[in-house]
């Protein structure tokens, strides 16, 4: 582990019930970079990010943010430590306008002035949301929904951003809007990015490195370039 | 014309009763998916608190401030040590507990107080004013709309403008979603219990002095009449209780006024009967369906 890995996964155990659907993951992502998790279904990915998050507790192992550990906090406090989970389905409260779900993302501030200026930079970066402030979730296209479930964990500033499967249900010129996007905020602010993806192209052209999981484990971490060009290992557990 | 005059303003007035009554459940139904049936005794209960501090002080507005906060209390004390343990797999096991502590809580307070009426003071006068001839309001009347329209204004206002109101409501439609975004689930909810449970304690405070008194079961019908408000107003809808509050009032006193007090009990039934079978999502009820 170097200075500059924000997120270290160690032997990481977790699931539903008795059957664990990881089986002791190892992962590192150094801040400032993209890893694309992917892999086939039921490989563990969203699992992953709901042990990561908090959102089920892991049987065994070790999580560190920024050399942190993360065991035994609270799901509601993990966004106060830098970590936003945009989860499966992005979460937008339908019964919310747009404008409370962005608020909503910087409630926990204490630093009320900040909070309202990363709102601010949500609503230039995202145009088409502040057209549609007043707007309930439940009126928003797929696209629109994507940019709200994204601009809502930046108003909390994150250094690490966990997105499940961002591509879902999205035209491909949407997807490759929201990737350039995710490729520009680790340019600009160093943020650095987790995702979990089935569309295995996109996520690798994006990512700077590339996580293969198969049944519960992690089988490949390696540079996302390197996955792109090897075309066993691409038909070997990606499909392509 | 006189009679008619005085029994919508009767029943108005008892009906901004049972409209923040009704606000109460539906606090709880919108927090926590669940219809309070101890509302009633719970209400009772902070409402013999204040009996007791007026009886010993000599003052009813410590002992109606008192009502309020043994309200709140009690609320969240319901929500952390029986309702945050109960098996919400099944909505048959909260009502089946709310039913269990109705029980509970009446048989305590009548070891404690006794089971024979106590006399519900009221601050102001209830004899009504003479305007030209006709007699409308009385201070009472005016006092009880005053307070209920500060309380149910002022939690509009909190829910639709305030950052707690704003987490409470995120909280409630997705509790997953605002733990993610560092809201603390579980707090609102016992927030959610103890608003409720003081407006209940509210609302039992005004309207005991308009009944026989005080008693364990006191607010038993009243309760039956504000749950009718809320499937009326739709149990998701607080505007909805509010506007059900009223139409039940009016409703319940026509009937009495007209037809006989006796049939009031029956008329409530028949109401909310017709109410479950032709529009069971009450009358504003929201238009969206929720899509995940």
């Amino acid at each position: 582990m170097s200075a500059s890995d924000l997120l270290v996964v160690r032997g990481l155990v977790a699931g539903y019930g008795a059957a664990p659907v990881l089986r002791a993951i190892d992962l590192t992502v150094p801040a400032g970079t993209i890893a694309a998790v992917v892999g086939a279904n039921g490989a563990g990915k969203t699992t992953l990010l709901r042990a990561l998050s908090g959102m089920i507790r892991p049987a065994a192992g070790q999580v560190l943010l920024a050399g942190e550990d993360l065991r035994g906090t609270p799901v509601e406090q993990l966004v106060r430590r830098g970590m936003a989970h945009v989860p499966e389905g992005r979460g937008v409260i339908s019964e919310l306008t747009v404008d409370e779900n962005l608020r909503l993302g910087g409630l926990w501030r204490r630093d009320r002035a900040d909070a309202g200026r990363a709102l601010d930079e949500v609503y230039q970066l995202f145009e088409p949301l502040a057209r549609r402030r007043r707007h309930l979730g439940h009126q928003l296209s797929g696209g629109e929904r994507q940019m709200l479930a994204l601009g809502r964990a930046l108003v909390g500033r994150p250094r690490l951003l966990l997105l499940d499967e961002p591509s879902l249900g999205l035209a491909p010129r949407v997807v490759a809007r929201t990737m350039a996007l995710l490729r520009q905020l680790r340019d600009r602010t160093g943020l650095t990015v987790l995702l979990v993806e089935q569309n295995v192209r996109s996520a690798l052209a994006v990512a700077d490195q590339g996580v293969v999981m198969s049944l519960g484990r992690v089988v490949i971490a390696a540079p996302a370039v390197q996955l792109r060009d090897d075309v066993d290992l691409r038909h070997a557990y990606l499909g392509f | 014309m006189d009679r008619f005059v005085f029994l919508t303003v009767d029943g108005l007035s008892r009906g901004a009763v049972y409209s923040a009554f009704a606000l109460a459940l539906v606090l709880i139904w919108r927090a926590a998916r669940v219809v309070n049936f101890a509302q009633g005794a719970m209400a009772v209960a902070a409402a013999y608190v204040a009996y007791t501090v007026s009886a010993a002080t000599g003052s009813y507005w410590l002992g109606f401030v008192v009502a309020i906060v043994a309200g709140l209390l009690l609320g969240a004390l319901v929500d952390r040590v029986v309702m945050r343990h109960v098996d919400h797999a099944s909505p048959l096991n909260p009502v089946i507990v709310a039913l269990g502590l109705v029980l509970l809580i009446q048989a305590v307070l009548g070891m404690v107080y006794g089971s024979e009426f106590r006399p519900a003071e009221a601050p102001f006068s209830r004899s009504a004013l003479t305007v030209g001839g006709l007699a409308v309001l009385s201070p009472y009347d005016l006092f009880v709309f005053a307070t209920i329209g500060v309380v149910v204004s002022g939690l509009a206002w909190m829910f639709a403008r305030t950052p707690v109101g704003l987490r409470m409501r995120a909280a409630a439609f997705a509790p997953e979603v605002s733990r993610l975004l560092g809201v603390n689930v579980g707090g609102m909810l016992t927030l959610g219990w103890a608003l409720a449970s003081g407006v209940g304690a509210l609302a039992a405070m005004l309207v005991l002095p308009t009944e026989l008194g005080l008693h364990p079961h006191a607010m038993d019908l009243v309760f039956v009449s504000a749950f009718t408000a809320a499937v009326v107003g739709g149990l998701d809808s607080p505007p909805g209780a509010v506007v059900g509050g009223l139409v039940v009032g009016l409703v319940l006193s026509y009937v009495s006024g007209y037809a006989g007090s006796d049939l009031t009990p029956l008329a409530v039934l028949v109401l909310l009967l017709a109410v479950l079978l032709v529009r069971p999502g009450g009358l504003f009820a929201p238009v969206t369906a929720r899509r995940v």
